[in-house]
């Protein structure tokens, strides 16, 4: 394009054959000013910010051994009898699908890897997700205007859990059939519907001779793709937004600190793809996952103790196991105008998965609403400085957990020698109080970690050398901390409660009302940042810096 | 044929007519019922009940009674048979260590011969299943039928790859790995603690073969995937990637980013 523009400048000839055909490229492609713009391109640098790169690291790796076992998998329901090296399972009556996964393990070379390799990623994808989503919710850096793009990595989240159970039930063993027969379940407990939905998904009564053709097709093809395409709006707006950065000395809402991407970040960022790849590998060459060749063939009338989905369905599995049948003398099931309404499996289902989801997604529009606050955030909170909000996410994460614990009730029950009735009694009540437990405690905690952040600031690190003072006084020697460190102590916003304010016409509405109700709850226990007053005054003499801090010491209770 | 016939309607022809039904049906059951007690290899002699009386009186019959007949604290043990014995003591379990649910495995209390004479004295206070014969325990038979039976019968409790399971109120039903194929059959034909009984119609001998075939099989086979977690399932897989797996990649994740911050 230079050559022609301007034909008296001497267009740039490369030295080398290798740097001519680069240049040709560059020309034409524009590659040197894209690697220009991204290069330069800043990110912080925190251990907690790579959870990220960790999902996306394990979805290449699941693309790539994904691939390989689409060259051996058949997803047929066809009957065969199994003709493989697994002695256990020989002439056993079972499905092509599950034939091929045994081949897969057994007669395909470095094939049982792979599959482990698979597995484990993708429970590695999705524990990454997870881990990234809670980075995100906990530092605060889902608000203004990164709102957009934590609903984009909720939508990833269900993504990554429809891509993973689809996968788990292709290998039609006893262990993912018994998994597909309660989402059977699970769909038609739906009232009216529910066996429609049954019928149209499988193709006729449960299980048929078609589920395993269809999710493969999800599993491979549908899913992936969408996953793919959120993954790039995803880092799109990561860029268009640049990325957040915890509160230090010099970091504002204007600017980014931390290194370029090329050519140490990259590079970085490039060795840590495979150190994912390495660990992955190593997992997989070492610990069993899903060791399908235990389980056998699916039939339909055998079930296995230790029967679970994968961890990431598990809460769902979970409450099932929470919810009784009967509570006092209401039975859960209700049979109305001659039709049943199994309540008892369409509740616990689908309420709280409900409930999780339908908070997190709107979580960042709740929290601006009652906050009223419609700037944009770079940086982020420390979870100690934001204590409601993080006693919020304890909350939910807290009843997660119980839901997720009572999947595993049974190996509760037997590797803790307890009741298994007991469990599930405890867990029940715990469904319960548990987020409220976790509510108090957390922000009891948060509080606390505030006040010891704000007494630092103020009065200096213990030192443990204690003095004595010429008049008799013991006194315990405070020594000062540094500029840097003291403001991230002190950096950071305390937002007050914000009482209801009138509307355009002078009204305070009942909406507006509410908002206050909830900015009184959200910000009225608050210990607010050492000010630079404050400050001042604590460190008001600076030559006998030791002596004062220990003598305003006992004035310490804000 | 015709005196008979004549007094077929004498007062007491129907007493005598219940009388002879109930002795064939109970001679016929008799004879079923000891179909298990036919088996019986067992070098038992009247020396060996003898003994084995005696150390019945000394350690079991505080709770099971004097003559095995029981008590509040113990089951009666008549009819249960040898195989309940040598099951029970063989593997631990009784003498019980202490209420509770269930009994636990424990190291035996007696030794070979000493299990041997408490069976033989069992045995002989009435006809119940006996010690399983060598050729049901050769662990030749078919492991891939073994393998359908276990999962059809055995694995809702046991798990699919016998690792075990939990039951209700603290019951629960043990791990196989290392449970001898004889416990194994004995269990199987005695139903102990909380356990069904898989009699010879449910389950037949030859089946019940194959099914310590194909534990056996199992176990030796080891795990083809490298360290087996347990075979508990997704739960110990997902504990394993959430505290091992992601705890390595975080240690990682810190090492990256620790030189410049």
């Amino acid at each position: 394009m230079s050559a022609t523009a301007t034909p008296d400048a001497p267009a740039f000839v490369a030295k080398t054959k290798g740097g001519r055909i680069t240049n040709f490229v560059d020309e034409r492609v524009g590659g040197s000013g894209i690697l220009r713009e991204f290069g330069r391109k800043v990110f912080p640098d925190h251990w907690s910010f790579m959870f990220g790169e960790v999902a996306l690291y394990s979805f290449v790796i699941l693309l790539l051994s994904g691939t390989f076992l689409t060259f051996f998998f058949d997803p047929s329901m066809a009957e065969t009898r199994y003709a493989g090296s697994y002695m256990p399972l020989k002439n056993v009556e079972m499905s092509v699908a599950y034939s091929s996964s045994l081949n897969i393990s057994f007669d395909v070379r470095g094939g049982l890897f792979m599959r482990q390799v698979h597995h484990w990623s993708a429970l590695l994808f999705v524990a990454s997700v997870s881990v990234h989503m809670l980075r995100v919710f906990f530092t605060g850096a889902f608000r203004k205007p990164r709102e957009m793009n934590w609903v984009v990595g909720g939508v990833l989240l269900i993504l990554s859990m429809a891509a993973g159970f689809t996968g788990y039930s292709l290998p039609d063993d006893l262990l993912s059939g018994n998994g597909l027969r309660i989402i059977d379940g699970v769909i038609k407990s739906i009232p009216v519907i529910g066996t429609y939905i049954s019928f149209f998904l499988f193709g006729g009564e449960f299980p048929g001779t078609a589920i395993i053709g269809r999710l493969y097709m999800l599993h491979i093809l549908l899913v992936p793709a969408l996953i793919l395409l959120m993954i790039v709006m995803h880092l799109f707006m990561v860029v268009v937004h640049k990325h957040t950065q915890y509160p230090g000395p010099g970091r504002n809402d204007g600017n980014v600190v931390g290194y370029p991407l090329g050519p140490v970040y990259a590079a970085k960022a490039g060795g840590f793809f495979f150190i994912v790849f390495g660990v992955i590998a190593l997992m997989a060459g070492f610990f069993t996952i899903n060791p399908i060749w235990n389980y056998g063939p699916y039939d339909p009338s055998p079930v296995s103790a230790g029967t679970q989905p994968d961890w990431y369905i598990g809460f769902v599995d979970g409450a099932l196991r929470l919810m009784p049948g009967i509570i006092g003398d209401w039975k859960v099931e209700q049979i109305w105008f001659g039709h049943v309404f199994t309540f008892n499996v369409l509740l616990p289902a689908l309420v709280p998965a409900g409930i999780i989801f339908t908070v997190l997604f709107t979580y960042p529009w709740i929290e601006r609403w009652i906050t009223k606050d419609t700037r944009e955030h770079h940086v982020l909170d420390r979870p100690r400085n934001a204590p409601t909000r993080t006693a919020i996410g304890m909350a939910g994460f807290v009843w997660y957990c119980v839901m997720w614990a009572a999947a595993g009730s049974d190996l509760i029950a037997t590797h803790f020698h307890v009741s298994l009735n007991d469990v599930t009694y405890w867990l029940r009540a715990l469904f319960f109080v548990g987020p409220v437990i976790a509510f108090v405690v957390t922000k009891r905690i948060a509080l606390a970690l505030q006040r010891k952040d704000r007494e630092i600031a103020l009065h200096g690190r213990e030192t443990g050398r204690i003095v004595r003072l010429p008049h008799g006084e013991f006194i315990e020697v405070h020594a000062p901390l540094d500029e840097y460190k003291r403001y991230k102590l002190v950096g950071f916003e305390s937002p007050s409660p914000l009482p209801a304010e009138p509307n355009a016409n002078g009204v305070v509405d009942s909406k507006e009302k509410r908002r206050a109700k909830l900015s009184r709850w959200f910000f009225e226990d608050r210990v607010a940042p050492a000010t630079p007053a404050e400050l001042a005054a604590a460190h008001g003499h600076g030559d006998h810096e030791a002596i004062e801090s220990g003598e305003t010491q006992k004035t310490l209770s804000h | 044929m015709k005196a008979l016939s004549q007094k077929r309607r004498h007062p007491l022809a129907a007493i005598a007519l219940l009388l002879m039904g109930l002795l064939v049906t109970g001679g016929l059951y008799a004879v079923a019922s000891t179909v298990n007690q036919a088996k019986a290899t067992t070098s038992t002699n009247a020396n060996d009940a003898e003994e084995g009386g005696k150390l019945f009186a000394a350690n079991c019959a505080t709770c099971h009674g004097m003559g095995a007949s029981g008590s509040q604290s113990g089951p009666s043990l008549v009819g249960v048979g040898a195989a309940a014995v040598d099951f029970q003591v063989g593997t631990g379990r009784m003498p019980m260590q202490m209420n509770g649910p269930q009994a636990y495995k424990k190291p035996a209390q007696f030794n070979e011969e000493q299990t041997r004479q408490l069976a033989a004295y069992v045995a002989s206070l009435g006809p119940g299943p006996s010690i399983p014969e060598a050729g049901l325990l050769d662990e030749k038979g078919d492991a891939a039928a073994g393998g359908e039976l276990f999962r059809t019968n055995c694995a809702m409790c046991h798990n699919a790859a016998a690792a075990g399971g939990a039951l209700t109120r603290g019951k629960f039903a043990p791990a196989l790995a290392g449970v001898s194929g004889q416990h194994i059959y004995e269990a199987m034909v005695t139903g102990p603690q909380n356990m069904p009984v898989f009699s010879d119609a449910n389950i037949s001998p030859e089946g019940k073969r194959d099914i310590i075939t194909f534990l056996k099989q199992i176990e030796a086979n080891g795990s083809p995937g490298g360290a087996d977690l347990g075979s508990l399932g997704p739960v110990s897989e997902g504990l394993f990637i959430w505290i091992a797996g992601l705890g390595v990649i975080i240690a990682f994740t810190i090492w990256l980013t620790s030189r410049t911050s």
